[in-house]
């Protein structure tokens, strides 16, 4: 997977965090991911469908996701409760709409389902095809998270 | 902008309808009532009087675009403001709201004062 087809995630993701909860966050070096265990305490994934399928997952450490979510209600959130991984859910929905905006502009349509949280430490993350997993991490003054992406084939 | 009047906040996540609950409240609105799909926002419709809907779009059962189509169908609801606000920013998105005969439109993620100018716009 090229870096065209990763960017439109990177600034997505960059826009939806600064616009609803006044956050700024560092991407790092995009890797290959192999082992299904989040790396984070709370995870979205969503489907995506059209120029190729695939899912996109989120996955963000504690401390990063509370200060997230309490940015986004002007309220301090303490856990990750089902308030929190709500919040998770149409967060990992803003940034696929936002993304998917940025691959129209390529030519690269997709449609995206609704999205579903998983939240535990150590839990696993199932993509929905078993393309490789491009993994672009992200750091953030409280913490950082994880963007995966699978794709079950190379999108042209 | 009358603050007085009722609205009808759509969207599956509460997260969403928090959101939005809290930006209209800043603004001064206190009638809201939530609905986290299209098919209970119907009904909500039918047993109230609404004076503004805004809806998101992509919801399960029903989504905001069938509600729209619904509501601008339906002789008694027909004239009602519908603002939609979406993660759903696509080109054809916007085409098919519009001539779904939607007020106005506004993508996620937004500030405050994009929903409060779309509002100004809608409720003059
Ligand atoms: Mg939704």
């Amino acid at each position: 997977m090229d870096a065209t087809m990763i960017n439109p995630f990177i600034t997505a993701t960059k826009n939806v965090l600064e616009t609803m909860a006044f956050i700024s966050c560092k991407p790092g070096k995009p890797f290959v991911k192999k082992e299904d265990i989040a790396r984070g305490d709370v995870t979205g994934v969503i489907g995506i469908t059209g120029a190729a399928n695939g899912t996109i997952a989120i996955t963000f450490e504690e401390a990063c996701i509370l200060q997230i979510v309490s940015n986004m209600f002007g309220e301090k959130m303490t856990k990750i409760d089902h308030e929190v991984a709500d919040a998770v859910g149409e967060l990992t929905n803003m940034i696929s709409g936002q993304a998917r905006k940025e691959l129209e502009a390529l030519g690269k349509l997709f449609d995206a389902a609704i999205p579903s949280v998983v939240s535990g430490k150590g839990h696993t993350i199932t993509h929905y095809t078993d393309g490789p997993k491009i993994a672009i991490p992200f750091k953030t003054e409280d913490g950082g998270f994880l963007i995966e992406v699978c794709l079950e084939k190379t999108v042209d | 902008m009358d603050t007085s009047i009722k609205v009808l906040v759509v969207d599956d996540f509460a997260t969403m309808r928090r959101i939005l609950k809290n930006i209209l409240k800043q603004l001064g609105f206190t009638n809201i009532t939530e609905a986290d799909d299209g098919t209970s926002a119907f009904e909500e419709l039918k047993k109230n009087n609404f004076d503004l809907i805004i809806s998101d779009w992509n919801m399960p059962k029903m989504t905001g675009l069938e509600l729209l189509k619904r509501v601008r169908s339906d002789d008694a609801l027909k004239e009602i403001p519908f603002l939609m606000v979406t993660a759903e920013a696509q080109k054809q998105n916007v085409i098919e709201a519009v001539q779904a005969g939607v007020s106005n439109y506004v993508v996620k993620p937004f500030t405050a004062e994009a929903i409060s100018e779309k509002l100004q716009k809608i409720l003059g």
